[in-house]
């Protein structure tokens, strides 16, 4: 009965959403404000049946309904209740079903809370955003239906893959699709702006928020999806350039990029064709995102093999919005007007270099995840590129990136002046160069790369705060008034601050791991020591215990620092009956943001267990930069001119009314 | 300076950037991309001693033998040839014999494949793709690899192991 009301809920989502790609467009066109308001409560009501169909999906998951394949495939009676629930969106159909229940709630959102925004421009991001949702619904019930039932149904399920039970899982998914689909609010402004043929600065500043809620999302997504891949596969790689991870790095990157140039349109007016481009761009990545995850076309270690009606469904689901888009880009973008003008060197032009820059990074990953598919498909070939490739282009770019970094936010609107800003960054070259200098003469020449790339990280970081020293005159002034032009300094200039000293900060992390990690492998039995980067590890012995729905094998490590106790590790494998499959629980000792980690391997005749050891000097940062850049990006959300939100156009002066 | 120099100056830079963009590209795609073999094509295409590429198939099941100091050695097989592979290190939880797997790394001068890094799939159902494919194409394909293999999240669910530095 739930799940045929789940159905019935996504069928009338679907009806609705039919609705209101429809009507509001008409109503736009013939002008009629009642026509055009559809699009409000059918976008609310919309949410109300997908949260309905979603809700009943996580019910039937957390009743262990066997009656329903996909809560027989994916779920286990024994399974913990949080494994339940995110084990909804372990699976493809379920998470087809977040992925719609997100992008409803953004519609909802823009429904609720664009009272501000007109009428027509409003019916119209709602009808595109109904289009778009309406493409999903008919891919989940055609082909993804997660309410199937079994005729006969088992007892028991097959269980969650091990992997994923884990509380990543409740937290990577939902993050990542946030941001994903947060593009598709900017995707249907930009659309919405086509087809209106009007596009001025008030339109950036509404479309800014969503771009910047959507990008602070996608950042805690990816860097949580890192973290949890470090603890989780057990062997320290945070970051693989697999498939699936480029997948979300491009949509991060063009959406990066479109924060920075909706920042030049709300400001100046300028580049309003190429950011309209960007935001197409952007979410067109995010669904070509879903499609390399989702249609499982590309060999990957996260390959996902389904069968090939939803491939082909997502691919015309692509072609349409992708291909549509452009047309209509190309079609419309002339008519829109030419903004302010500004010199090469200027705010303007360093935003603009940042977006070449990043974007032409995100081409290189492009190439880099699809060279293969295409050569396979070209020539049979079967070929895989990997982290190579990678540091080989995507490196090199970001290096003139980084660098130009600390230089934007001091450049002037219109007209810059390139010498004065690098004047003013002097104190952080210099302390840029001392910590080179300085990490130079600690690892005695070890590698020449990495003491260059911490500076680098130091000046971009240095830089950030030069920027707001200046601002609020620190030592120029009283600190008494510095700490109050601190105070009034707006909430973005802070934010810039910290999203961009986060870069910094995850370089260091980025370079520090990769550069002087250190591991040891080891057959080890009870009391052995292993010694690594100046811990010592001692074995203390190991036992069985028995998990909700598996039996686990826990070792226990006393790790001491020159004789000095300093904690207790315990690694452990699990052993997944149902499945017959086991994982690896690697143990975690944070130092300061360096990091011990051990992972367990097998058991060898003799009793010995196969230790896995690794030292992670400064490993955290990799994680701690996203926060700060997400952090950044909610102060800049915060800032007062998005609160007040964009300036209306004058209303005309009613005229008198004659007395009745 | 007018508009159009402007714009001039700006479309030459972006160019600029662009040219070296796809000279990286080139540059990288012709130095560090992988082939994917079979046993059977490592024999056909007579691959040379020390080019890097994978070798997928199947572990062939009573291959598998453990030396000293986490040395593997076991073969790799898809039904018409064979490929010793030794690897160092700690297997993947899911490498068992009989399944699928790729292996990184190169031959030696003796013919046997030096891995650097083995790759399996945490699902017992799980054959890597281009195995599959291969086997498939020789006819080797067998009934119980066909079965769908259950859905995995959208996140990490691989695992692989790396060499003893």
């Amino acid at each position: 009965m739930i799940a045929e009301a789940g159905h019935y809920a996504l069928v009338l989502a679907l009806a609705l959403a039919l609705i209101q790609s429809t009507v509001p467009i008409l109503g736009a066109r013939l002008n009629d404000g009642g026509l055009m308001n559809v699009a409000r409560s059918a976008a609310l009501a919309q949410f109300a049946f997908v949260a309905v169909s979603f809700g009943a999906l996580i019910w039937l998951n957390v009743t262990s309904d066997f009656s329903v394949l996909n809560v027989y495939e994916n779920s286990h009676s024994a399974k913990p209740l949080l494994y339940k629930i995110t084990g909804v969106w372990g699976n493809h159909e379920g998470s087809m079903l977040l992925w719609v229940s997100i992008l409803a709630l953004f519609g909802g959102l823009v429904a609720a809370f664009g009272n501000n925004l007109p009428l027509s421009l409003r019916a119209h991001v709602l009808a595109v955003q109904a289009w778009v949702a309406s493409a999903f619904y008919l891919f989940i019930l055609i082909t993804s239906n997660p309410f199937l039932r079994i005729a006969n149904p088992p007892i028991e399920g097959r269980d969650l893959n091990p992997v994923l039970q884990d509380i990543g899982l409740a937290v990577h998914p939902p993050l990542l699709y946030l941001g994903y689909v947060g593009f598709s609010i900017s995707f249907s402004f930009a659309a919405a702006a086509l087809l209106e043929g009007r596009l001025d600065a008030a339109w950036a500043r509404w479309v800014r928020p969503w771009t910047l809620m959507a990008w602070i999302f996608l950042t805690l997504g990816i860097a949580m999806g890192s973290y949890w891949a470090y603890y989780e596969l057990g062997w320290g790689g945070w970051w693989f350039w697999d498939p699936v991870e480029n997948a979300s790095l491009m949509p991060w990157l063009a959406g990066t990029a479109l924060l920075h140039s909706a920042l030049v349109m709300e400001k100046r007016n300028a580049l309003k064709v190429w950011t309209i481009l960007l935001a197409i761009l952007t979410f067109s990545l995010s669904l070509l995102g879903t499609f390399l995850v989702r249609s499982g076309v590309l060999t990957s270690v996260h390959a996902f093999a389904t069968d090939p009606t939803r491939g082909v469904f997502i691919l015309m689901i692509l072609c349409v919005f992708i291909g549509g888009s452009l047309a209509l880009f190309a079609w419309r973008a002339s008519a829109l007007k030419q903004g302010g003008l500004f010199a090469p060197i200027s705010r303007e032009g360093a935003l603009v270099l940042n977006n070449l820059f990043l974007t032409t990074a995100c081409a290189t990953v492009f190439v880099g995840t699809l060279y293969p598919l295409a050569l396979e498909v070209v020539t049979g070939d079967k070929i895989s590129v990997g982290a190579p490739f990678f540091n080989l282009t995507f490196g090199p770019l970001m290096v003139p990136l980084l660098l130009a970094v600390p230089f934007g936010p001091l450049l002037a609107w219109k007209r810059g002046d390139l010498l004065g800003a690098a004047q003013r960054l002097i104190a952080a070259g210099i302390v840029a160069l001392l910590v080179i200098a300085l990490v130079f003469a600690w690892t005695k020449g070890g590698a020449v790369l990495a003491p260059l790339a911490i500076g680098l990280a130091v000046f971009v970081i240095a830089g950030a705060l030069v920027d707001v020293v200046e601002r609020i005159g620190l030592f120029r002034n009283p600190l008494p008034i510095a700490a109050r032009r601190a105070r009034g300094l707006p909430r973005s200039a802070w934010g810039t601050l910290f999203a961009h000293a986060g870069v910094g900060v995850a370089l260091i992390g980025i370079v520090c791991e990769t550069t002087w990690n250190s591991e040891h492998i080891a057959a080890m039995k009870e009391g052995d020591t292993a010694r690594l980067a100046g811990y010592e590890l001692r074995f203390d012995g190991a036992m069985q215990r028995q998990g909700p729905n598996y039996r686990e094998l826990q070792t226990r490590f006393s790790i001491s620092e020159g004789g000095r106790p300093i904690g207790v590790m315990t690694p452990s494998k699990r052993s997944f009956t149902t499945r017959n499959t086991s994982t690896t629980e690697a143990a975690l000792l944070s130092r300061g943001v360096s990091q011990l980690y051990i992972s367990l391997g097998e058991i060898d005749a003799t009793g010995a267990v196969t230790v896995r050891i690794y030292h992670k000097p400064l490993v955290l940062l990799i994680w701690i930069g996203p926060l700060l850049m997400a952090f950044g990006g909610l102060l800049s959300l915060s800032d007062r001119r998005l609160r007040v939100g964009a300036p209306k156009p004058a209303k005309p002066q009613r005229a008198l009314q004659p007395a009745e | 300076m007018t508009r159009k120099q402007r714009r001039l100056m700006m479309i030459g830079g972006a160019g600029v950037v662009l040219v070296v963009a796809v000279g990286l590209v080139l540059n990288a795609l012709r130095g560090s991309i992988v082939f994917f073999s079979t046993p059977k094509m490592v024999f056909e295409q007579h691959i040379g001693a020390g080019t890097r590429f994978r070798l997928g198939g199947v572990v062939e099941p009573g291959s598998l033998q453990r030396g000293d100091q986490l040395a593997v050695a076991f073969k790799v097989s898809d039904g018409s040839a064979t490929v010793p592979v030794a690897f160092k290190g700690i297997l993947p939880d899911l490498f068992r014999e009989g399944q699928g797997v790729i292996a990184e790394g190169a031959l030696d001068s003796a013919g046997v494949f030096k891995a650097d890094t083995v790759l399996a799939k945490h699902d017992e159902t799980y054959m890597p793709k281009e195995v599959a494919d291969a086997l498939k194409k020789q006819g080797h394909w067998k009934d119980d690899y066909e079965k769908k293999p259950p859905g995995a999240g959208p996140a990490a669910s691989a695992d692989a192991t790396r060499p003893v530095r």
